[in-house]
């Protein structure tokens, strides 16, 4: 090579290196703007906030915002019920799909096609929202805590992101155990369920972040008990009443209001992200294997 | 002599070696694992299959007042009614366009960033943009639109206060006002939450091509954009054509959320989609029939459409998704 040529491959990288990165902070600068937003106009004095200019970092720093949403009734139960769907069905959840993924990896199984089949086919039949609500309705889990635990308690896609990982254990584990004389369900329990960690944590995270972000269940079944709803059914209702009173926003600025609607919602989806958004990092390296995993059967 | 015996029998009767003897030998063999799968079979049938009954609805004047089979029936009434109904026409057009529109930009965001984040040599660097760019996929469409609906504000938002301070436009535009920017906007939502997340099946995919095709294109002198050209695409062009196919099964589902959210008044001729069709009838007008008519039309489409996925991925030598 001579001296031109690599001093044309020099120039490529370095306008290669450019781009990219101009890119990429892009990329970073675009998701993580909005949060520090939000949280800078939740620190913010309410009528301050709606003169607008807040970017970075809040400009007439309060704490009011928070403290109105903690003394806030509905909210504060709505914490607590969001927090008692979340542990209870991701535990619940977690161990019964594990079960069923137990009995379905066990090759020699007389009726392993049978239920494999059964819980497979969910994934593409599905009744639709209305013969679903009628049968909620019918079983009397409406108005009720357990419309959030007992409807989608088994999904076929964490049966099968567990079963693959199952199956890539050793068959001599059960066996030696089942040569001693151990019963099904002690080998489910104390061999195979210890052995599955991983992949274990990677479903309990997708339950809980579908559970700790779902609102629709609470519309549909629960809206009108107010001890009942979640806290993003608390925070939708704030967005709409954010969005309806746009109108009157110029009539509030003048008020001198500490708080105003917006920076209550922006605590408010503060508070309701801060659970999600620490413990997620940690738990990266678990659900990037376990996307691989059940993802695509390749 | 004696324990290997003992263990012969062990063996046989804790059923392990169940693929011999006759099925009720085996089903006893079995008893605890049939037991135990009992009630998952239960639970399938009564909450997956048993509203598969309320499909019937659909051809009945369905009143929820009376039973099921007293109902009156009106055979494809309601389908009739629903293809004759232009506001349905419309909400087909919405979830179509809304769908393709997820896809492409969803493919090509998530690609383009796995290919840029798959140039980054500091590892530490690489892995923090990484976290980063999964945060909004654990955030809940209701944060998210809250963010979406904050950032296009037209007092206070960062978007018209860019377009504003580098001169594109001169007063704000109230952008969820106008039919014409809706689907931008929610393709966009759908980027800004989905593209991290879904760039990491791709990131797997890159890792797997071999270093040595790399090398080899460096000692012909190509640079960095010919590699990705050449190597990088081809290598997860098996990963990406089976995504594709997966998702041109899921075209119906436009998803709900982020329209039923962002949506108002001034834009329901380009918001709804047939799931909202369905919330509307169904649960707020209780027309039953109606919605239900409308939901297995949108079943059965699908599971057409995946049939169909599932061959061509197959015809194309992939394997098949199920």
């Amino acid at each position: 090579m001579n001296n031109k040529s690599v001093f044309k491959i020099k120039v490529d990288e370095i306008l290669f290196d450019v781009i990219k990165w101009i890119f990429l902070v892009l990329f970073v600068l675009a998701t993580i703007y909005p949060i520090i937003n939000t949280l800078a106009v939740s620190l913010n004095e309410g009528a301050d906030a709606l003169k607008g200019g807040i970017f970075l970092l809040p400009r007439k720093f309060t704490l009011e915002n928070y403290f109105l949403v903690f003394k806030n009734k509905n909210l504060v139960q709505a914490s607590i019920i969001t927090v008692s769907r979340t542990v209870i069905a991701t535990v619940l959840q977690l161990f019964l799909t594990a079960m069923l993924s137990y009995v379905l990896c066990r090759k020699d199984f007389i009726f392993r096609k049978f239920v494999t089949i059964l819980y497979v086919l969910t994934m593409y039949v599905n009744a639709g929202l209305i013969p679903n609500f009628l049968l909620i309705k019918h079983l009397g889990l409406t108005n009720n805590f357990w419309v959030y635990i007992v409807p989608g308690m088994i999904s076929a896609f964490n049966m099968i992101v567990i079963r693959t990982f199952m199956n890539g254990l050793p068959d001599s584990l059960a066996e030696s155990a089942k040569v001693d004389g151990a019963s099904e369900f002690k080998i489910f329990i104390n061999i195979i369920l210890p052995l599955c960690k991983p992949v274990l944590a990677t479903v309990a995270l997708f339950i809980a972040v579908y559970q700790w972000n779902s609102w629709f269940d609470t519309m549909l079944y629960n809206a009108f008990d107010n001890s009942l709803t979640t806290l993003q059914y608390e925070l939708m209702k704030l967005l709409s009443a954010v969005t309806n009173q746009g109108a009157s926003a110029e009539a509030m600025k003048n008020s001198g209001n500490m708080v105003t609607p917006a920076t209550i919602r922006a605590a408010a989806t503060i508070i309701t992200a801060f659970p999600i958004v620490c413990l997620y990092p940690f738990l990266q390296r678990y659900f990037v294997a376990g996307l691989t995993i059940g993802g695509v059967k390749e | 002599m004696d324990a290997i015996d003992i263990t012969r029998k062990n063996i046989k009767r804790t059923g392990q070696l169940t693929n011999k003897g006759n099925i009720w030998e085996r089903m006893l063999n079995q008893k605890e694992l049939i037991l135990m799968s009992i009630p998952f079979v239960a639970y399938a049938l009564v909450f997956y299959y048993l509203p598969l009954a309320g499909w019937v609805m659909a051809f009945q004047n369905f009143k929820p007042a009376k039973g099921l089979l007293d109902q009156k029936w009106v055979g494809f009434k309601h389908f009739i009614f629903l293809f004759s109904d232009k506001t349905f026409l419309t909400v087909i057009r919405n979830t179509l366009a809304m769908s393709i529109i997820n896809l492409a930009l969803g493919f090509a965001f998530s690609i383009g960033f796995a290919l840029l984040l798959n140039e980054v040599r500091q590892l530490k660097i690489k892995k923090l943009i990484q976290t980063v760019s999964y945060l909004p996929h654990f955030l809940s469409w209701i944060i998210v639109t809250g963010i979406v609906l904050d950032a296009l504000s037209t007092e206070t938002g960062i978007i018209n206060q860019l377009l504003m301070y580098f001169n594109i436009i001169q007063s704000p535009i109230n952008f969820l006002a106008d039919p014409k920017y809706f689907w931008g906007i929610v393709g966009f939502s759908n980027v800004w939450k989905g593209t991290g997340w879904g760039s990491i099946i791709y990131l797997a995919a890159i890792t797997a091509i071999s270093p040595d095709l790399y090398e080899a294109a460096s000692i012909d002198g190509a640079n960095r954009l010919q590699k990705i050209w050449h190597i990088t695409l081809p290598g997860i062009k098996p990963t990406i054509f089976i995504l594709l196919i997966i998702n041109m099964g899921n075209v119906l589902n436009a998803g709900f959320e982020v329209q039923y959210l962002l949506g108002n008044g001034l834009v329901q001729r380009v918001s709804q989609t047939i799931d909202i069709f369905v919330l509307k009838y169904g649960i707020g007008l209780t027309n039953y029939s109606l919605a239900t008519a409308a939901g297995i039309f949108r079943s059965v489409i699908s599971i057409i459409l995946i049939v169909i996925a599932n061959y061509a991925a197959k015809a194309a030598g992939e394997e098949r998704l199920f």
